[in-house]
């Protein structure tokens, strides 16, 4: 420590980039501002952020922005019209307007989406970090046991859904759930597996941690950027089960305008009206892409060994 | 309180795989295939007795796809009979366990057949475009991803990516009628939907149940030609779909590899880019993409309703969504076994790749 | 040069050059097999004496008469059996003897006689004669399985089917039922599947236990029909060849198969590639759009299919008769006729479909939320009321539920939808769990009975009743109006017969809990070189033997 840091005045950018962080918290601080940097330095990461952060803000002002009811429309009048100056997506089968059905729909959609992310992606990560950490009996235990969660045919888990909570949306997240982590499991463990031999794992047991603080503070972190990237990629997945359970009841109920029921309506027009199914489609991928892209940015901002 | 902490049950990592003392090598791999058996057997009477439960309280009268709607009630009350849906819950468990371990899986109520039968037929079918579909998909995703990985931030990253995010978020009854439109219905490339042509539908005497293999064997080369051509088309499908996922994979885990020390290392030693892009990074990334395939694989046999929908596709995904929505259970538990079978082969085949192409996991 | 400079910026690009050699390989491969492809689909047209329908045929559970209920089972086995009468495609309301050469009915109404057409054969060779006639009735009412009952109430049972079905002679049948039924309900009756004739020495010889062949029939065939069931591979394909021991003209085609395709859009592309004679199951959109195709015609029958929501008298709400007919108010029958059914229905509102005897074409309701609103203020629910509604997420079912969705909220009537798959929704159906449900009823055998026995018929309304007709279903009370259809049934001049459904429908448009829907209306789309195509009323006389192609 030199005499001449502690009488200059630092910036704060100087003081979160020091190389000598004088306390914990600069260090976590300093660590946390390196990623942000990284990540805005990222064009198409921060593309993506803005798509996402357009996309809360449509949700959260769907009322003001779209131009018709998402609920009522009139089967004589204003059924399956092309997209036209009056209707920018055209209309469906019930003479809804699509766009603002889009609008008001990203609301249930964000929600789903996020709600099945957020539970599902710790729960494999943990499972499989532990799986692959300890070995022997346990891994198997847990393996087989994500065995019997992927070999699950996921119709029966939504009719249990069905009998046991009755339809609606809420119900369809925590089926997909349940139904999603065994992917994040398996790959989380074929990580681990390589990751467990290494060096700084065998220096942090020396140093006498803990089985647990070393799955879950040294290699769930190198874990976690596979697992984000396949969430990402998940996203566009999530909303078209929720459709595809959507027929059994497990999902948004009519006239909801969620995304995923919106497309699996528009099937049946596919070949002559390819607004109904297109319109959504689209929106899905693009928010697909926002999500992928961010995901990506984020993977490259948080981990450690990928930083260029 | 002393409650086992299960990390705990793993032996140091740096621990030497002799031992001095205790059961010998033959011993141990005894024991340990003895302890996989019994693993296995658990994870299968698990995955049954979930599934048997869960099918009693679904919400469907299994009853009604055996006598319909108007049945008289002593007709349905025969059939509830019959199908010994009144005794408990875990007798019934416990009969259908008895039949299963004889090889009985029960006879379909919507066939009419023995269930074994009915897999024997739609199994093979979702099991070869499947296949087919994972070979276009990995074959095309691992260099697509690769590609992506070494020419990271390039406009060909992009344009991978944005290939792959289409074939993932589309859905994908949209994508397979669009592709029959443009290819079957306009341009003719391809066949249609269904497996084979009527003409010769009788003509061909099934002896694997997998299209290509049956035709090359009887040697019926036009045959041959026609199924190839009915299967192009779905399995492309589900390999584009797969290959989304796949390159994004493979992109990510080539990333992880190329930024690794070895890299900079062999690159200082003079080694041209190429090999070490294939021959080592590639290697290093093939063990968690390995998984990966696997999962794809998995995914794809169960997935593939929709597929068998707009192809007309008799296979394995139509035939347990048909039974689970009439509560035909013995066809779901039947199904249900022949997929977990599979899963479970499938990730222990990616097991045992990694210890052959990691070395660093062959341990103990 | 610039040729050079690009080939290695490529191949730099790349960076894949021991691949080279490999690549080379799989374009080889890739253009071998793309040329195979084609030419392989260039052969795809469907052959010359057969005749390739797609069909959604994932119903059938059963290749036996005697079990088999379902529509697509019934149209194949009305291709493949033969039976004492069946109803004339071109007057459904006549009948032709089909093994029968003539009949007559006993003065007191319960004794029929039968003349057989002599020197008939089963397809197996075998001969037809009154007594295999006689042991397909017998077999029918002894296994009594779910369709028996269009037999047993005649009064036949396992007990006494033996005596009142008789083989008098080679070639004469008697029947003998309880009660003077109307004639033409009777013979309606045997034009069922349930009536088919079966053969006596090929079922004894594949009889296991007793069961007079009822394991074997399942997945195979004994019938005497104008095609024979060769195949049978479930949500797959069923393929029916030409019966050469068939009395009857020869059928023009040597085959008929059925292809499973369940999609809608996959239908319409493989007709409009050729690659299928007859697509059986488009929807309004593809029919529409195939109406400008110079190659396809399309066919079309009514069907004795209804459609209806119901109302179920348990909810306290719906039980109130100003609230039942309010809803009846607030459905837009001309705008879903003209839209969400068009081509595949017609608006009705009676429960006896158009064709059947006496079948009323009334249409008292149409859209008036004014009227509505009235009626519900009447009730005592001037703001309307909460209710859910039981929907099966097909089409057009599901299109209509929403429409009724938005027209009845402009009453101040919230209506939330449960979905659900077919027999999910119907399992609730049957357990008197719904308010609402959205269904539809088809005839099993063509005569107005067949609907009135369950929508004006509720013999028991208690919740352990045996029998669960739709009245029942939705617990609607009405003692009057089964014995007026119980009346209807015995009656034997078809005038006064026609007289009293009409009354029975008067009533029921007034004061039931249904909102009938429409009719469904069976369409066929198929390539202009077919033939005498023509669709019965029924799925059973849904006649494809009978078509040629050019």
């Amino acid at each position: 420590m030199s005499h001449s840091t502690l009488l200059k005045p630092e910036s704060l950018h100087d003081w979160l980039m020091s190389d000598r962080p004088l306390s914990r918290r600069q260090a976590a601080l300093g660590r946390a501002y390196g990623a942000c940097r990284t990540f805005s330095r990222n064009r198409l990461a921060m593309a993506g952020l803005v798509i996402v952060v357009a996309l809360v803000l449509v949700a959260i002002f769907a009322d003001l922005l779209a131009p018709y009811s998402a609920y009522t429309g009139d089967l004589r009048t204003t059924r399956l019209l092309a997209p036209s100056w009056a209707h920018w997506m055209g209309t469906d089968d019930q003479g809804r307007d699509i766009l603002s059905r889009l609008i008001h729909g990203s609301r249930i959609t964000l929600f789903v989406v996020v709600l099945v992310a957020v539970l599902a992606a710790p729960i494999g990560l943990l499972v499989g970090t532990v799986a692959g950490y300890a070995g022997g009996l346990v891994d198997a235990a847990l393996m087989r046991i994500t065995d019997i969660f992927l070999a699950f045919p996921r119709l029966i888990l939504a009719l249990a859904f069905v009998a046991a909570l009755g339809p609606g949306i809420e119900n369809a997240v925590i089926a997909i759930a349940i139904t999603s982590w065994p992917p994040y499991a398996r790959m989380a463990r074929a990580e681990t597996l390589s990751i467990r031999q290494t060096d700084y794992i065998a220096a942090v047991q020396l140093l006498g941690a803990s089985p647990w603080r070393i799955v879950l503070r040294h290699i769930m972190p190198l874990c976690v950027s596979s697992v984000i990237v396949r969430v990402t990629l998940d996203m566009a997945g999530i909303i078209l089960t929720a459709a595809g359970l959507g027929f059994l009841g497990l999902g948004a109920q009519p006239p909801m305008p969620e995304w995923g029921a919106m497309i699996a309506n528009g099937r049946l027009y596919v070949l002559d009206q390819w607004w109904v199914a297109a319109a959504p489609g689209a929106a899905i991928f693009v928010v697909s892409l926002a999500f992928n892209l961010l995901g990506d940015g984020l993977r490259d901002a948080l981990d450690p060994k990928g930083g260029q | 309180m002393a409650v086992p902490d299960p990390l705990a049950l793993s032996p140091a990592p740096l621990a030497t795989s002799v031992r001095l003392s205790g059961p010998s090598r033959h011993a141990r791999r005894l024991n340990a295939i003895g302890r996989f058996l019994v693993v296995i057997l658990l994870t299968y009477l698990g995955l049954l007795a979930v599934t048997f439960f869960i099918g009693r309280v679904i919400p469907v009268d299994p009853v009604l796809a055996m006598v319909g709607d108007n049945a008289p009630p002593h007709v349905v009350a025969r059939a509830r009979e019959d199908m010994g849906l009144n005794k408990p819950v875990y007798t019934q468990f416990y009969i259908y366990l008895r039949k299963v371990l004889r090889g009985d899986f029960g006879t379909s109520v919507l066939t009419a057949n023995p269930v074994m039968q009915d897999i024997r037929r739609a199994f093979p079918a979702t099991m070869e475009l499947a296949s087919l579909g994972i070979l276009l998909g990995a074959g095309l995703g691992v260099p697509l991803g690769v590609w992506a990985a070494v020419r990271r931030g390039q406009w060909i990253d992009q344009v991978v990516r944005i290939i792959g995010l289409v074939g993932y978020s589309v859905p994908i009854f949209w994508l397979g009628l669009m592709a029959l439109l443009v290819f079957y219905a306009r341009l003719g490339w391809v066949s249609g939907p269904g497996r084979i042509d009527v003409a010769y539908e009788f003509t061909l005497v099934p002896v694997t149940g997998f299209m290509l293999l049956d035709t090359a064997m009887a040697g019926e080369w036009e045959a041959f030609g026609n199924a190839l051509s009915h299967l192009i088309l779905p399995a492309s499908l589900l390999g584009y779909f797969s290959m989304a996922y796949i390159s994004r994979m493979t992109r990510s885990f080539m990333l992880n590899e190329l930024a690794q020390e070895y890299v900079v290392a062999a690159r200082a030693k003079g080694l041209s880019e190429a090999r070490i892009v294939w021959r080592h990074a590639l290697r290093n990334a093939m063990v968690p993409l390995v998984t990966v395939i696997a999962l794809s694989y998995a995914g794809l046999l169960e997935g593939s309703v929709l597929t068998e929908t707009v192809f007309a596709w008799p296979g394995l995904g139509l035939y347990i969504t048909n039974s689970l929505q009439n509560a035909d259970m013995n066809a779901v538990l039947g199904g249900t076994i022949v997929v977990g079978s599979v899963f479970i082969g499938l990730n222990l085949l990616s097991d045992l790749l990694y210890t052959l192409l990691d070395p660093r996991t062959r341990t103990r | 040069m610039q040729q050079i400079h690009l080939k290695e910026t490529i191949l730099k690009t790349l960076s894949l050059p021991t691949l080279s050699i490999s690549r080379r390989v799989l374009c080889a491969t890739a253009t071998a097999a793309f040329l195979l492809c084609h030419s392989a689909a260039a052969l795809a047209a469907t052959p010359k004496d057969t005749l390739v329908v797609a069909f959604a045929f994932d119903d059938i559970i059963s290749m036996d008469p005697a079990e088999a209920f379902e529509l697509s089972a019934g149209e194949i086995m009305g291709n493949t059996y033969d039976r004492l009468v069946r109803l004339d495609v071109n007057d459904p309301s006549k009948l032709v003897g089909d093994v029968a050469k003539s009949w007559t009915v006993s003065p007191d109404g319960r004794t029929y006689t039968f003349e057989i057409k002599p020197g008939l054969k089963f397809a197996s060779g075998n001969a037809l004669t009154a007594d295999e006639v006689a042991y397909s009735l017998h077999r029918a009412v002894s296994l009594d399985k779910s369709p028996a009952f269009i037999l047993t109430q005649f009064g036949f049972g396992k007990g006494n089917v033996k005596d009142k079905i008789k083989a008098t002679g080679p070639l004469s049948l008697t029947l003998e039922t309880d009660k003077a039924y109307a004639p033409t309900f009777v013979l309606n009756c045997l034009t069922a599947n349930i009536g088919a004739i079966v053969d006596k020495k090929l079922l004894a010889a594949n009889e296991q236990n007793g069961d007079w062949g009822y394991a074997w029939l399942k997945t195979h065939y004994a019938g005497s029909g104008p095609m024979k069931l060769r195949e049978w591979r479930a949500n797959e394909i069923v393929a029916l060849e030409r019966n050469d021991n068939h009395y009857g003209s020869k059928p023009p085609l040597a085959r008929i198969i059925y292809r499973h395709v369940k999609e809608a859009a996959t239908q319409r592309l493989l007709l409009e590639k050729g690659d299928i004679d007859i697509a059986r199951n488009l929807s309004p959109q593809d029919i529409a759009a195939l109406g400008a195709n110079k190659d396809i015609r399309l066919t079309s029958v009514p069907k004795g299919t209804v459609y209806y929501i119901s109302l179920n008298q348990k909810n306290p709400n719906l039980a109130k008769p100003e609230v039942r007919e309010a809803l009846k108010w607030l459905v837009d029958y001309a705008a879903i006729g003209d839209t969400l059914i068009k081509n595949i229905g017609v608006v009705h509102q009676n429960f006896l479909p158009v064709g059947l005897l006496g079948a009323s074409k009334e249409l008292p309701y149409k859209l008036d939320v004014d009227k509505a609103k009235a009626l519900l203020a009447k009730a005592g629910l001037p703001n309307g009321f909460k209710v859910t509604i039981d929907m099966r997420t097909v089409q057009p079912v599901q299109g209509i539920t929403e429409a009724f969705q938005q027209t009845a909220k402009r009453a101040g009537i919230d209506i939330e939808i449960i979905p659900g798959d077919g027999k999910q929704t119907l399992t609730k159906y049957r357990g008197r769990t719904h308010d609402m449900y959205i269904g539809q009823w088809g005839s099993d055998y063509w005569d107005p009975h067949s609907n009135a026995d369950t929508f004006t018929r509720n013999p028991d309304n208690a919740d352990e009743a045996k029998a669960k007709p739709l009245s029942w279903r939705n617990a609607w009370a009405i003692p009057e109006l089964t014995k007026k259809s119980d009346a209807a049934v015995l009656e034997r001049d078809a005038g006064k017969r026609k007289a009293m459904y009409e009354e029975l429908q008067a009533e029921f448009r007034k004061t039931s809990p249904f909102i009938m829907l429409y009719q469904q209306t069976e369409v066929a789309a198929y390539r202009s070189n077919v033939e005498s195509l023509k669709l019965g009323p029924t799925f059973d006389t849904n006649y494809l033997f009978k078509v040629a192609k050019r």
